[in-house]
């Protein structure tokens, strides 16, 4: 049971939602960029949410499947092929042993997620499987993949066995589930976002011309964009008294201001303190748009309150409770 | 000083005379600041740690994680769950409403350790310390005024942050606060050592930063396979010592 992988694509790694406990000493929660396509590709399977899969950015791997598997992708659309036949995200898919996996251009988004049943059974380091590339360890290593490199795969969960052996066709190559979630709980990337935000806890330090900027004036993703942060591009943000800052925390979604007035918007391996004053914070349903936006793509932010921030929350894991605890019954009945 | 507009904040007072009224705001809709006065104080230190062994002898529902800070400790929670899975409406209302309560009945925090100070080697200057004039020269000093001033004191880490196992020191000389950068550097290397406003630390990982760099310590500060990841921790005492290139090397080989 394991994933061969003949090509690496620009940067694909292990990921799972992320390494929580550690932040205080200084060790970032890494984990799925867009954790919610990561959520959905495992459940897809059969899996735990919490189980790892590979993240895969802009220009996909090429994997081979060394013996019969049940996979979901999620995400981005990347032109996801199998042996050169075109496959669908967002549903379980039964590969046959020897199948390969590749992908064409990027379309919608730049981060598409496989999952497979059993999860990618990398060893947890410190609680998790997610890769922390800049100190490298967890995932495959402690590193982006690369050709050669053989994954191993854990059990199928009684639910993944199951839908494995209905999808199963002997002698062909791949199957393909009718089932797919959605656009609530698999969202097309879009190519200009409008991120809501709540204000961040410098918000009011600001400039009364710089607020209103921050909410009117679209910002562009500068080529300095990785899993740490995005480097935006737009109106100068100005904070008129310059004090220096205390450290204080800072997560996945602040909206950072260095003194050139030009923000940073923090993402999955963001530092777990920061001194630059934080403006914003954008709220946590909005980080899969966030993960998904990619250089030279314009984002847009639009303020809310946190109860408003909350109730998008609230409804958002409703509808992800009500899809678990659909499956098993979705599957049962095809 | 320093304001907020942030929405819903409310004092709270700590029964421990010196240290400040906490103050409570979101940092988004999945955590809670509590702000333990805007000045570093040992106090404020204090009480921050035996805020947060409270917190992990008595979680609440949803409770993520912590991460103290130099006045802050920082609470990370699920909305959904901390909210009994939409029961209370409001879940920042209902976490703050919680904290406030822990708060007012945690007791007076233990002082800091007093244990013998940790020495680190920092080679001052040169490629190590690029930043090293220009902090000087803010200060009005001589380069060799400005060694002198960071090696004297005892300093207290009040946090590991930023990075793995990287130190935010308390006590540096007010004559040493320098602004940070206007931008950061792409890439600072492992072991360079500091000064961020009122702040000194050290890198542990070569990473991005705005700090003023000074020096660099031959020594390792993090490695995810010792037992504790972390060279150092909150709480301790610790000391720089000026050291030349040639020892930097033989401690730099003697580390690898």
């Amino acid at each position: 049971m394991s994933l061969s992988i003949l090509k690496p694509g620009l940067l694909t790694t292990v990921q799972d939602l992320g390494r929580f406990g550690y932040q205080q000493n200084g060790i970032i929660v890494s984990g799925a960029m867009d954790a919610l396509a990561l959520r959905v590709a495992n459940r897809l399977v059969g899996n735990d949410e919490t189980a790892a899969g590979l993240e895969i950015t802009l220009l996909g791997p090429r994997i081979r499947f060394e013996a019969a598997h049940l996979i979901a992708l999620t995400g981005a659309h990347l032109a996801p092929t199998l042996n050169g036949q075109p496959v669908a995200g967002n549903r379980a898919v039964w590969v046959a042993a020897g199948t390969e996996l590749a992908f064409g251009p990027a379309g919608a988004g730049c981060r598409a997620y496989l999952a497979v049943a059993g999860g990618v059974a990398v060893p947890l380091v410190l609680g998790s499987r997610s890769t922390y590339l800049r100190a490298g360890f967890g995932g495959h290593e402690g590193r982006a993949l690369r050709a050669g490199d053989v994954l191993p795969v854990g059990a199928a969960s009684p639910v993944g066995k199951q839908l494995k052996q209905q999808l199963a066709r002997p002698g062909a190559a791949w199957a393909a589930a009718s089932f797919t979630p959605g656009p609530t709980l698999c969202p097309r990337p879009l190519f200009r976002p409008v991120l809501r935000a709540v204000r961040g806890p410098e918000y009011a330090q600001f400039a009364a011309a710089s607020q209103r900027a921050l909410w009117q004036e679209p910002f562009t993703i500068t080529p300095a964009a990785d899993r740490m942060g995005y480097r935006l591009h737009g109106p100068p943000l100005v904070r008129p008294e310059e004090t220096e800052l205390l450290s204080s925390a800072v997560t996945f979604g602040t909206v950072q201001v260095p003194a050139g007035g030009q923000p940073i918007v923090l993402l999955a391996d963001h530092q777990t303190t920061g001194g630059y004053p934080r403006l914003a914070q954008v709220v946590s349903v909005d980080w899969p748009a966030l993960a998904q936006a990619a250089p030279g793509q314009q984002l847009r932010f639009q303020e809310v309150s946190v109860a408003e921030a909350q109730a998008l929350y609230a409804t958002r894991e409703a509808a992800v409770a009500g899809f678990r605890r659909g499956i098993a019954t979705v599957y049962d009945t095809k | 000083m320093r304001l907020y507009s942030a929405p819903n904040s409310v004092r709270t007072a700590l029964p421990l005379p010196d240290v400040p009224p906490v103050r409570l705001y979101p940092l988004g809709d999945a955590a809670v600041v509590l702000e333990f006065g805007t000045v570093i104080s040992e106090g404020g230190h204090a009480a921050i740690a035996a805020f947060s062994a409270r917190l992990a002898r008595q979680p609440f529902v949803g409770l993520r994680e912590v991460v103290p800070a130099f006045t802050t400790l920082t609470v990370y929670y699920d909305p959904w769950l901390a909210s009994a899975h939409g029961r209370h409406p409001e879940p920042y209302e209902h976490v703050a409403a919680q904290l406030r309560a822990l708060l007012a009945e945690t007791p007076a925090a233990a002082a800091a350790d007093e244990s013998a100070a940790v020495e680190i080697p920092v080679c001052y200057g040169g490629a190590f310390g690029p930043d090293l004039a220009f902090v000087a020269q803010h200060a009005g000093l001589s380069p060799q005024e400005v060694v002198a001033l960071h090696t004297a004191p005892n300093y207290l880490v009040h946090m590991i942050g930023f990075a793995p196992g990287f130190p935010y020191l308390g006590g540096l000389d007010a004559r040493l606060a320098t602004p940070r950068r206007p931008q950061p550097r792409p890439l600072v290397p492992a072991g360079t050592v500091g000064i961020a406003g009122p702040q000194t630390g050290i890198y542990s990982l070569p990473t991005p930063g705005g700090w003023q760099l000074i020096g660099r310590t031959p020594l390792a500060l993090f490695n995810p396979e010792w037992a504790a990841p972390s060279h150092l921790r909150a709480g301790l005492r610790l000391r720089f010592v000026a050291i030349d290139v040639a020892e930097f090397q033989r401690r730099q080989q003697h580390e690898s």
